[in-house]
């Protein structure tokens, strides 16, 4: 099988700090991969390099069979990749529609607007946006932002979608209701998905496989289980021993 | 579904934005089309050239809208294009005695032109940069056209009146830029309201609130930007060869005062920017304000002032402007106010 995403040793750095380190890992057709790591450990950095925000230093990032480094981000974009932001980034003056149009009509399938509003109005109503259609993006609340960012990134029918903290900031019931969604998005409309998370139980319970970036550098790579049992992830959460407490728990449990 | 690899909008400009009102087409050209007509209701010659004025605001401030309002780049030396359609249309008619149309094609082709050169270098730019560098090339083109012997330097040129007999006398060709004004406004609404009601629109809008994450979602931005800047550019060079082609002269200081382009800017601010129907109302107001303030013995010297203050108001108080601020307050308003 070939990997629908491969990353080869990819390198960013901002000035004398190496905020990716030679990072190689490949995504499967079809995979739920869970990417973690301790704050600062470069994750989002990551992601912009994989879609197009940032050029590597070194290495190179193969999409869908073609070399894409450094691709602008609009072109990895028509290619089939879709993202959602850490801190959200909504089109504040139009309304949560046009916002979920404009993922539809520019992403993958370069859709005419008619065709993109009967997208935006299927996806806001999977994500449970529809009743909010009509408000502009920038009064919704940040839970509401962040399903937004979801579902302008779906309308795009990507083949790969990469979730940067989609669950942080939401509330115990809300977060069920997303893993449920994340599981649906792949289930139902077949998208893999590459998925940064904090909330342990969350992505143990949604990925097939999980990588463990620390400092900028891969240090571990295998299922939710192998991964949490492994001592060099748990020393690298050790700075921050409420996490390293709930990642063991979890994985007796 | 097919594939289009294009930013430009004409492939989508027919079926409009779902569920919009026909009104929201209809009610902005009824406004400039019920001021076009005044004149030619009241007779007046008086009333033709006060709507000259009007209708030439009006194409001034749609078409900045096109670059300011739905993308969001402040074109603060806008007057430019303006300034450089005047000259090549005036130079075409006065000394290669060319016809006022072609003088109208090559004033609107020169200042597209311009703005597709410079489009791709500055509209990199960002916020007051952007800005501060558009009152530059404003200057440059100014100085530039100042040195050049075949404008007339910094005398300018001007028109022998004999050229008007062609088009039935200066009487009948007063008459005659005037209806071709009306066309020129037409179009201006036409274009505007295809830009924002295409997918090529909803692009530059998305440019407009956060550039970043519409290049996310696959928007080219450099190239929407262009072509943005570009459609913002065409009118204001065709209305500057009419306009200067009707004045019979034309000197640097006339061509390229930056006061127009800031009273554009107000205009838009005013009616409502990133709306079609907001400029135009924002034109037209701001004309009656203007014609007030200048008729006015003692206030006809802080005309200037005024708009000044103004814009500062609007962007205090209701940065949307009056449409936008409707739109804004009566949602139900929006599929007819756009
Ligand atoms: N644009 C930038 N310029 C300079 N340094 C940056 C920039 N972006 C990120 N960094 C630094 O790179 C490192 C990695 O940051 P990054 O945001 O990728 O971490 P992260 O793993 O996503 O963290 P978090 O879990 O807090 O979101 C941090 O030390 C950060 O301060
Ligand atoms: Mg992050």
């Amino acid at each position: 099988m070939t990997a629908l995403l491969r990353v080869e040793n990819v390198t960013k750095r901002f000035g004398g700090l190496v905020a990716v380190d030679h990072v190689s890992f490949e995504l499967h057709e079809g995979e739920i991969l869970g990417l973690i790591g301790p704050n600062g450990a470069g994750k989002t950095t990551l992601f912009n390099c994989i879609n197009g925000i940032y050029r590597p230093e070194e290495g190179r990032i193969y999409f869908r069979g073609q070399d894409i480094t450094g691709w602008k981000p609009y072109y990895v974009a028509r290619l089939g990749m879709a993202r959602t932001h850490q801190i959200v980034r909504p089109l504040a003056e139009l309304t949560v529609r046009e916002n979920v149009m404009v993922g539809a009509a520019f992403g993958s399938k370069q859709y005419d607007l008619r065709t993109a509003a009967h997208i935006a109005d299927e996806v806001m109503e999977f994500l449970g946006l529809a009743e909010r259609a009509e408000m502009l993006a920038g009064s919704l609340n940040v839970a509401q932002k962040k399903r937004l960012e979801l579902a302008r990134a779906l309308a795009a029918e990507p083949k790969l979608l990469l979730l940067d903290e989609v669950l942080a900031g939401l509330n115990p019931a809300e977060i069920a209701q997303m893993v449920e969604i994340v599981k649906a998005i792949r289930e139902e409309r077949g998208i893999t998905i590459l998925m940064i998370e904090h909330v342990m139980h969350a992505i143990m319970n949604v990925s097939d496989r999980i990588i463990v970036l620390d400092f900028g550098k891969l240090i571990a790579e295998g299922t939710p289980e192998e991964v949490s049992n492994n001592p060099k992830v748990i020393e690298a959460y050790l700075g921050d021993p409420e996490l390293a407490l709930k990642l063991t728990r979890k994985s007796n449990a | 579904m097919k594939e289009s690899k294009r930013a430009f909008p004409l492939a989508d400009v027919l079926p409009g934005l779902p569920d919009q009102h026909w009104a929201s087409f209809v009610l902005p050209l009824a406004v400039v089309l019920g001021l076009a007509l005044f004149p030619f209701i009241t007779g007046k010659d008086v009333h033709r050239e006060t709507m000259f004025t009007v209708l030439r605001a009006i194409v001034m401030a749609v078409s900045l809208n096109i670059i300011l309002g739905y993308t969001g780049y402040v074109s603060f030396g806008h007057v430019v294009f303006y300034g450089l359609g005047g000259y090549v249309g005036f130079y075409l008619v006065s000394e290669k005695g060319m016809s006022l149309w072609v003088a109208l094609l090559a004033g609107g082709l020169a200042a597209g032109l311009l703005a597709w050169v410079i489009g791709a270098g500055i509209l990199r730019l960002r916020g007051a940069y952007f800005a501060l560098v558009t009152i530059g090339v404003n200057e440059a083109v100014r100085a530039l056209i100042q040195n050049l012997d075949i404008f007339g330097g910094p005398l300018g040129l001007e028109m022998n009146f004999s050229v008007y007999k062609a088009y039935g006398g200066p009487q009948a060709m007063l008459q005659m830029t005037y209806n071709i004004l009306v066309g020129l406004a037409v179009i201006a609404v036409l274009l505007s309201y295809a830009v924002r009601t295409s997918k090529f629109g909803l692009g530059l809008l998305a440019i407009r609130e956060d550039e970043d994450a519409a290049e996310v979602m696959g928007i080219i931005a450099p190239k929407a930007k262009t072509w943005a800047y570009v459609l913002s550019a065409i009118l204001p060079g065709m209305v500057g060869a009419l306009f200067f082609f009707r004045n019979g002269s034309i000197e640097p200081h006339e061509a390229f005062p930056l006061h127009i382009s800031i009273e554009a800017i107000v205009m838009v601010m005013l009616g409502g920017y990133g709306t079609v129907l907001g400029p135009i109302l924002g034109a037209a107001g701001y004309q009656v304000m203007r014609a007030f303030l200048i008729t006015n013995r003692y206030l006809k010297n802080i005309q200037l002032t005024v708009s000044g203050v103004l814009l500062l108001l609007i962007v205090l108080f209701i940065p949307a402007g009056l449409i936008g601020w409707l739109r804004r307050r009566i949602p139900a308003s929006r599929r007819i106010l756009l």
